[in-house]
Order: structure tokens, then sequence, then C-alpha cells
């Protein structure tokens, strides 16, 4: 009777929290409010949380703890999921129109990017209370530009791009309620993504309106911003762009990165000692994530609509495409398990998640999901940028 | 003389209006899919508008579905907007339009 006591108590208290969240992640599904609770270790779905709104380009920052899971929708909704719970624990409707989020480099701070109004709000990690507000505001008659590229930067600095203006900001949030904000004018036209290398050195905006990229350095913000790659597409016919290509995936090998070209069916390579271009690879559609195995050896490439049922694998030594596979389609969104050995791709059109063996490109499981699309593992919370 | 013009055209109308009938049901899903999904992905899913402006029936007020069709085949040159007539027939095209404007998707 005894023992049957204390095994009931010790049940008792063994609920879902006993666990760590290091090999857990969240995937979105994209057109249903909700997302999946997932974990790596047996490559299974544990939950999932409703609820959550308009999810078309929805993205996720972790917190420190890698416990909850910020969600950024496009309707303006930041919602605070606990992934051990599986429940959302906050939820507020920011603005009409957003794009994207970071967290700030001390976890305290979530800010999230707008369309409209465009601009950055921040808000505290704790309670999503707001905590500074930074409009957009650009040009002779003070209009509000969209703002995409949004990153977190060694220093507390959130930095991003105005797609409208062709600017970058950088914002000193060290004082939370009166961000300290540096403006680069001129970056050129259009900048759609950006990203910052996984050092937190060089924060990089692709421009859409014209060829080439804008390099900014951190760690030198008085020599402003350095255009890299200009006129990458000379002499070639633009192809059409059905998809805005992503710059997140930052693909660094060695002195290598690789970059999607913007209506091209190219991937670009720079070498990073002179920011000039190092090489072009051909593939098979418009690139869309250009992402490294984390070991570097390998990048894995997904495309835009119509080619968008296939990935192609870059071997960074070689510069060969190796491997071509055909997972779905709608291929999304793929997700490298932090030490690389298994990738995890979202087959939208297909309503299933697949995951690959990234040494033999063999399928070791498949889960089913509503329209997936971006998949994000909590090892993001410790990587500057992500 | 004008007369045949006037019935090749008019000739020419009627198989087009008869080929926006005969979208095969199937196509229909993969065209419905790809508004919001593929269209979703600038426009919202609930094309409340993203990088590209909102798309509801009240956005689209006083834009004849010839434009809406144009725009959605040859694209909005200085925007992000690209023709989609490589993957899209004239057919289809009006068939999405229809879809926007009566708020389907």
């Amino acid at each position: 009777m005894k023992f049957c006591c204390s095994l009931i108590l010790a049940l008792l208290s063994f609920n879902g929290f006993a666990r760590g969240t290091g090999d857990m992640g969240v995937l979105i599904e994209r057109a249903t409010s909700s997302v999946q609770i997932i974990e790596t270790t047996g490559n299974t779905s544990l939950a999932q949380v409703t609820g959550l709104g308009d999810l078309s380009h929805a993205s996720i920052v972790y917190s420190r703890d890698e416990r909850f899971a910020y969600v950024f929708g496009r309707d303006g909704g930041l919602s605070k999921v606990d992934i051990l719970e599986a429940k959302l624990s906050a939820r507020v409707l920011q603005s009409g129109n957003s794009i994207g989020g970071a967290i700030s480099q001390d976890g305290r701070l979530v800010a999230v990017s707008n369309y409209k109004p465009g601009g950055v709000k921040v808000f505290d990690a704790n309670t999503l209370d707001l905590v500074a507000d930074i409009p957009a505001v650009y040009g002779d008659d003070q209009k509000l530009s969209k703002v995409i590229g949004l990153v977190d930067a060694p220093g507390q600095l959130f930095i991003f791009s105005l797609w409208d203006a062709g600017e970058i900001w950088v914002a000193d949030m060290s004082v939370p309620a009166s961000p300290a904000i540096k403006k680069f004018k001129n970056i050129g036209l259009n900048p759609y993504d950006a990203l910052i290398t996984g050092n937190g050195r060089y924060y990089i905006a692709g421009l859409f309106g014209e060829d080439g990229m804008a390099l900014l350095d951190l760690w030198h913000l008085d020599k402003g911003v350095q255009r890299i790659l200009p006129g990458y597409g000379k002499g070639e016919q633009k192809l059409p762009v059905y998809k805005m290509p992503h710059l997140e995936g930052w693909a660094v090998a060695g002195n290598h990165a690789f970059v999607p070209a913007v209506g091209h069916h190219e991937v670009i390579v720079i070498d990073m000692l002179n920011w000039q271009e190092a090489g072009r690879i051909k593939v098979q559609g418009q690139p869309i994530f250009v992402m490294a195995r984390p070991d570097g050896r390998h990048v894995w490439v997904n495309f835009a609509i119509p080619n968008n049922d296939t990935i192609q694998i870059i071997d960074t030594q070689s510069l060969a495409i190796i491997k071509q596979l055909k997972p779905g389609k709608g291929v999304l969104h793929m997700e490298f398990e932090p030490r690389g050995e298994e990738v995890w791709l979202s087959v939208r059109d297909e309503d299933r998640v697949e995951i690959f063996d990234t040494q033999s490109f063999e399928r070791k499981a498949t889960i089913p999901a509503k329209k997936p699309s971006g998949i994000f593992f909590s090892a993001r919370a410790h990587r500057i940028g992500l | 003389m004008k007369h045949s013009i006037l019935f090749a055209l008019s000739l020419l109308l009627s198989t087009v209006l008869q080929a926006e009938d005969t979208i095969a049901k199937s196509r229909q899903l993969e065209l419905s899919n790809l508004l919001i999904q593929d269209c979703g992905s600038c426009h919202g899913l609930r094309m409340k508008g993203g990088l590209g402006p909102a798309l509801l029936p009240s956005n689209l007020k006083g834009k004849s579905a010839e434009f809406i069709t144009a725009t959605i085949l040859d694209g909005r040159p200085g925007t992000a907007m690209p023709g989609w007539r490589p993957l899209l027939s004239v057919a289809e095209a009006r068939w999405m339009t229809e879809q926007l404007l009566d708020a389907k998707p």
C-alpha cells in the first residue's frame, strides 16, 4: 500500500515538465493558426498549440532558457508559447501586419519588425508589455517604411532594414525605453531580407531593386555601409521572382559564404576575406534558402515555385551539386539538427515534414502537419541573429 | 470581309470563355492552393496584405477584372509583383481574378 502511494506520488510529480528542452523545436502550420511542438531525439511530435492567428511567413525566436518560443505572425500577433507545458503563455496583437522578430542579447527584450504601421516595436520578453516603439519614418514627407531583416547583435543592438526607404538602422537598446538609433541611408533599392554572421560582426542586406548587397561592419560603424557584389546579374535577363529569397540561414564554409541570387538560377559564392565574388553555382531554380549543414561541408538549397519540389545539395569544397532530392511539392523550409546529422524539411503542399539523414540522404521519418512552413529548433536560443 | 473578321473574333472569344469553363476541378484545387499559399506569401494567407497590398474585395474596388488578370499575368514593373504568365494560362488567371473578386480564397 505504502509502495503504491509513493509510486502514485512519483508518477504525479513526473509530469510533462521533467525533461530538458534542448532537443525540442516548433514547426509552424501556416494555414491553421497552429504550431506543433516536436523533439529530435525520437523524431516525434509532442503537442499542438492553436489560436496563434495568421501564420503566413511566421517565424520564431527562443528565450535563453529554451523554454519559451516567441511566434511572430503575419497579422501582427506576438505569441509566447511555453514548449514544456505546450500552452500559450501570453499574446499581444501589436500591429496590423508584421514580418519577423528578434530577441536581445540579454534575453530581456523581444523586437518585432512591422509592415503596417512600418517600424519596430520592442517588448518585455517576460510580460510582452511594450517597452519601446520605433516608427520607421523616412524622407521629406515623413512616410513610414516596411521593415525587414531584423536581427540582434552583440552590444544589446537590434539591426533592421527599411524596404521602402533603402536604409539600415542600428538601435542600441542599452536603455530599453529610449533606444539610441544610428541610421545608414542610401544603402540600395528595396532591401528584402538581411542576415548577420554567426560571430555577430557583419550585417548584410540583400537588395531586390538592384543587383548587389549592402554590408555593415558592426565593429566599425564609422566606416558606414559598403556595397558588395555590384551588378552580379549584369548582362543577364532577370527572371520573375515568384518568392522572395531568405537570408536567415547564412551559409558559411571556411572563408566562403553562399547566398541566393535574386532573379537568377544561381547561388553566389562570396569570399569573406575581401567580399568579392568567388564563384557561381548554376542551380535548377530560383534559390530561396541556402543553408549550410552545421559542419559547413554541404549547403542545402530549396527553390521558388515552380521548382519547389526539389532540393539540391552543394559540396562546399568542389562547388559541385552532389545530390538532388525530391521530398515533395512545396518544400518551404529546412532546419538542421544542432550537430547536423539530420535535417527537417517542411513539404507544404503535401502536408508533411520529412526528416533526412544528411550523410546517407535517406529519409528517416515523416511527421504529418497541416501546411507546414518554418521549422525552428530550440538550439537557436544560443545563436546570435537567430 | 468585315463579317468574317467579326465571326473569327467571336469564335476566338467563345473558345476563351469555354476554356474558362473547362478548368478541371483538380486544376481549380491547385489554383486555389496557389492563390492562398503562394500569392499569400506576399499578400497574406488571408489576403490582408504583406509585402504586397491587401487583395480583399474592398481593396480591389474600382479595379476591373481585366486589370487584375493582366497584373497576375504580367506583373507590375518596378514592384515585387512578378508576371505569372509562364505558369498560368489566360483562362486560369481570369479564374483566379474571379476568386479574388468573390473573396473565395
